[in-house]
Formats: structure tokens, sequence, C-alpha cells
């Protein structure tokens, strides 16, 4: 009896276990909710894993800027927006942010002063094919926070950038699948096909559908972002005049002209398109044969 | 010297017979290997993020067993009476805290030397390149950071009466000055006095430990500061470990060794 004590208490024990599973693997399925991460971990971790996610997002940002990053204490010249990770040298919001990040400032003491030497102080951006040394942390954001938009948007950006077409199209379509009715996403898997697939007709699907869904977000007063509105339309016109379907170009352009930061350059596009227009022979009216 | 060398060896030795050292080693080298594993977007040349997660992991480790070897190092000689045969040797009481604070800073450096060449090893072969003087002075500069925390550590453990509470209360005091040491001016300038003066005086009486973590600069591929300023930041580090080691020996010549 004394013998068999140990080995009872164990099988009651894998007994117990074993029916345990049984009722958690009901419960275990009904976790998993569409568009919501479906792993224990997540569940577990829960709001929390959008406070971790937004840190790898920002160590992702780091790792873009090789270490040379405010701190909570400089969060005043912090990057507000994502659009310097996916800019080029020269471009508007480049300069900008440039000039944001020149944040660290004389130094106050001496000690600040011989600090600087074990610092990085020089504000460079990875360059080189070397921008694939943000995408761990991106995928690891979106792991943690499916519904972060911007995650998707810039690895897709680098991962075009590095000729990797088909994980970026793969990466876009995971972030749709989470976010359904974003904008950004659709219009970015458009750009994927126009540019790197050369499908036009595909890209004209999804522009279309992001043009859709900004205008709902719109009305649902959601304020959405004004510039993609301006980027959705652009290039929706651009391929709208590229098929000889002038009218609907201008249109477009038209809407991008109330959203663009610059709407003088936009006004001589559509003047020139009017041009256009009006230079173009009737269409022949039907049945004059 | 040969007496503070022979009780360095005691805790050198301490060192490799606990399970300490092994555990933290293992840990971290499980946890680099299977993040090293992982691929993202079929990229194998991705390395940086690794390197990080390694890094990490050493200060982590490099911490703990410098601070859980040296708060236990007076303390228990005292608890289990050696300390009377020890100083009846005869070896002065300056002569133990000197012999203790060798040991637990060599043995710092020794399992420092073992994290830095399997990382060397991990991050070269996915790099294809070594770059040893950063390395070099990587590992110096931790080294030398690490004997400043050995020395507070040291005189917390003949302040506090007990190991863990001087253990917690050292690393609480690491880890602030490591995040914040390099902000408290700022954070000083945007007090009204009083209060301006006591955190501009804090700043500048602390040992400020974060500039001996240049883990960025190895991440990063940065040209790290050069050996003069390195040996500025040795001299500063040698300066706090001596004020650390009288204030020690005046604590703990009057101490009385009974518990």
């Amino acid at each position: 009896m004394k013998k068999l004590g140990p080995y009872l208490i164990l099988l009651v024990l894998l007994a117990a276990g074993f029916s345990l599973a049984t009722v958690v693997q009901g419960r275990a399925d009904n976790w998993k909710v569409r568009g919501q991460p479906n792993d224990v971990l997540n569940v577990a971790l829960g709001d929390w894993r959008r406070m971790f996610a937004n840190q790898f997002f920002v160590q992702a940002d780091v790792s873009f800027h090789s270490g040379y990053y405010p701190s909570i204490f400089d969060q005043a010249h912090a990057p507000k927006d994502t659009r310097h990770l996916t800019a080029k040298e020269g471009e508007p919001a480049a300069e900008e942010h440039e000039k944001r990040m020149q944040f660290l400032g004389a130094p106050r003491d001496w000690i600040e002063r011989f600090g600087r030497h074990f610092l990085i102080t020089e504000h460079t951006h990875l360059e080189g094919k070397k921008e694939r040394e943000i995408l761990p942390w991106l995928k690891m954001a979106a792991e943690l926070d499916p519904q972060k938009i911007d995650t998707y948007a810039v690895a897709a950006y680098w991962l075009r950038d590095l000729g990797k077409v088909n994980d970026a199209e793969r990466f876009l379509r995971q972030g749709l699948l989470n976010n359904p009715d974003s904008y950004e996403l659709l219009f970015d898997l458009g750009t994927l096909y126009y540019r790197d697939k050369h499908a036009p007709a595909r890209a004209r699907k999804l522009w279309e559908f992001a043009l859709r869904e900004w205008v709902k977000a719109d009305a649902a007063g959601k304020k959405p972002d004004l510039l993609k509105l301006d980027e959705i339309a652009v290039s929706l016109s651009h391929l709208e005049e590229q098929e000889g379907n002038l009218p609907r170009a201008v249109e477009l352009l038209e809407l991008a002209k109330k959203a663009s930061p610059s709407p003088g350059s936009l006004q001589r596009q559509i003047d020139e398109l009017k041009q256009k227009l009006a230079a173009r022979p009737p269409a022949p009216a039907p049945g004059s044969r | 010297m040969s007496t503070v060398l022979a009780i360095a060896s005691v805790v050198i030795k301490e060192l490799y017979r606990r399970k300490d050292f092994y555990v933290l080693f293992v840990l971290t080298a499980l946890i680099t290997l299977v993040m090293g594993s992982v691929s993202f977007f079929h990229d194998t040349s991705i390395v940086r993020y690794v390197k990080e997660i390694a890094l990490l992991l050493i200060w982590i480790s490099a911490l703990v067993i410098a601070i859980g070897t040296t708060a236990r190092q007076i303390p228990a000689e005292r608890e289990n009476r050696t300390i009377f045969p020890l100083l009846a040797k005869p070896v002065t009481r300056a002569q133990v805290i000197l012999g203790k604070f060798a040991g637990c800073w060599l043995a710092c450096g020794l399992a420092l030397i073992v994290f830095y060449f399997f990382f060397g090893v991990v991050s070269g072969t996915r790099e294809h390149y070594w770059p040893l003087m950063s390395l070099l002075k990587a590992l110096w500069l931790q080294w030398v950071m690490l004997g400043v925390v050995v020395a507070l550590v040291l005189l917390g453990s003949v302040v506090f009466t007990a190991p863990s509470s001087n253990a917690t209360i050292c690393f609480i005091v690491v880890l602030g000055i490591l995040l914040l040491g390099r902000y408290l001016n700022q954070v000083a300038l945007q007090q009204a006095e009083p209060l301006r003066s006591v955190v501009y005086g804090l700043y500048f009486l602390i040992p400020h430990l974060e500039w001996y973590d240049v883990r960025d600069f190895v991440i990063y591929d940065r040209n790290l500061a050069g050996w003069l300023d390195c040996g500025l930041a040795t001299l500063y580090a040698v300066i706090y470990m001596a004020i650390f080691l009288v204030g020690t020996w005046l604590v703990f010549r009057r101490k009385p060794l009974n518990l």
C-alpha cells in the first residue's frame, strides 16, 4: 500500500490533467477572434501587448536611426508620425524630420560634455540595404498589435525597397486580414501591384477600394488622413489619364486638390488635362454612319 | 598583496563552483541562439536584433553576478564565523575588503570574457565581420563599470543588515543611474529651488555608470570613443571605486564581527 500510494496520486493527477485539457480546449477555441491575435501569450498579456508593440515599433525607429534617438526627456523632438521612416533624402518630410532631430543642443556641464563621447550624437538613417535591420522589430510589433497600421505600411515599404515584393504583398495582406477597412493598406497594396508587379488593373481596383474606405471613414467622423486622400486620388488620376479617361482624371485631381499641401501644382495638372480634353476631336455621335 | 590575492582567489573559485554563472550563461546563450534561429522575411543576414538582445542579456547577467556575488561575501563570512580565523591569520580588515573586492571584480571580468567571446562568435558568424577593437573597448568599459558596482555593493554589505536588502537596494540604485543618470541635469532645470539644487547636487555626486554602456556603438557598428576618453573614464571609475572602498573600510573597522 505504501509503495502504491505515490503511483495512485500520479494516476489521479494524470486523469485530472487529461480532463482539464478537454474542458480548456473548447474554451481556448473561443479566444480566437477574427482580426485578433490568437495565441495564449497575447490573450494573457491583454492590453499590455499594445504597449510592447509600441515599444517594438519605437525600437524599429531607433534601429533606423542607428541608435541616435530622443529620450523620454526629449519627447518634444520625438518624431510624431512615421513619414520619415519611408521618406527618401531630399523629400520635404525628410528635411522637416532632420530639423526636429537636432534635439541634443549644447552640453550644460562637463559631465554631459564628457558623456557625449560615449553617446551616439550623429543623426543618420540606415541605407544601402541595411534597412532590413528594422524588419524583425516591425514583425514583432505586428504580432503583438495587429491593429497598428503603420507597422505594416513601413515594413511593406522597405520590403519592396529591398526587392522582397512577394513578402511585402504577403505582409500587407496579413495587415488587411486584421484591418479590412484600412485605406492606407489598400493603397499600399495597390501601389505594390502598380509599381512592382505592373498590374494596373488590380492596382486600380485596390485604389478604388481605398478611396471608398477613406470616404466611409470621413463620413463616420473618424478624421482620416487628408494626405492619404491626396495620394490615392492622384495615383488613380494618373491611371485614368494613362487609360485616356481624362474627365475622370480631372475629377480625381479636383478631389486631391482639397487635401493636397501643394494645390498649385495640382491645378496646373488639371489645366493641362482640360487643354488635352479640349484639343481632343469630339467622339462620333452614335448611329451617324 | 599576496594575502589580498589569496582571498581573491577564493572568491573566484566560488564563482565557478556555484551554479549562478552557468545558469545565466546557458540562459543567455539559449535565448540568443533561439532568437538568432528565427528567420524574418526569409532573410538570414539580419543580425542587429540578435546583437541587441544578446548584449542586453549580457549586461543583465553581469550585473546579477556582480551584485549577487558581492552582496553575500562579508555577511556570509560573519554568519559562518569564518571571519574570525581569517582575521586571526593575521589579515587586516582592509586586506579582507580589498581581497573580496579584487575577487569579485576579477570574477566579473572572467565572466565577461566568456560572455563576450560567445557574443563575438554569434555576431561574427552572421555578419562575417569581427570588430575586435570595438568589442575589447566595450568589454573593458563594462568591466570598469562593474568595479564601481562591486565597490558600491561591498559598502552596502557593511551598512545594511541582510544581503537581500543590500542587493535589492544596489540593483535599484544602479538601474536608476543607468537609466536616468544622464538626464538628471535636465530634470533639475525643470524644478524649482531648493529641489533644483538637490537634484543637481545628486547629478554631480553619483558615479555616471551610463557612460560605460556603449552597447549601441557595438550594435550599430559606430566608432567608439578613443583610448584617451576610455582612459579618462577608467580613471573616473577608479576614483569612485576608491571612495566606496575607503567608505567600506571606515564602516567595517568599527563594526562588531559577531551577529
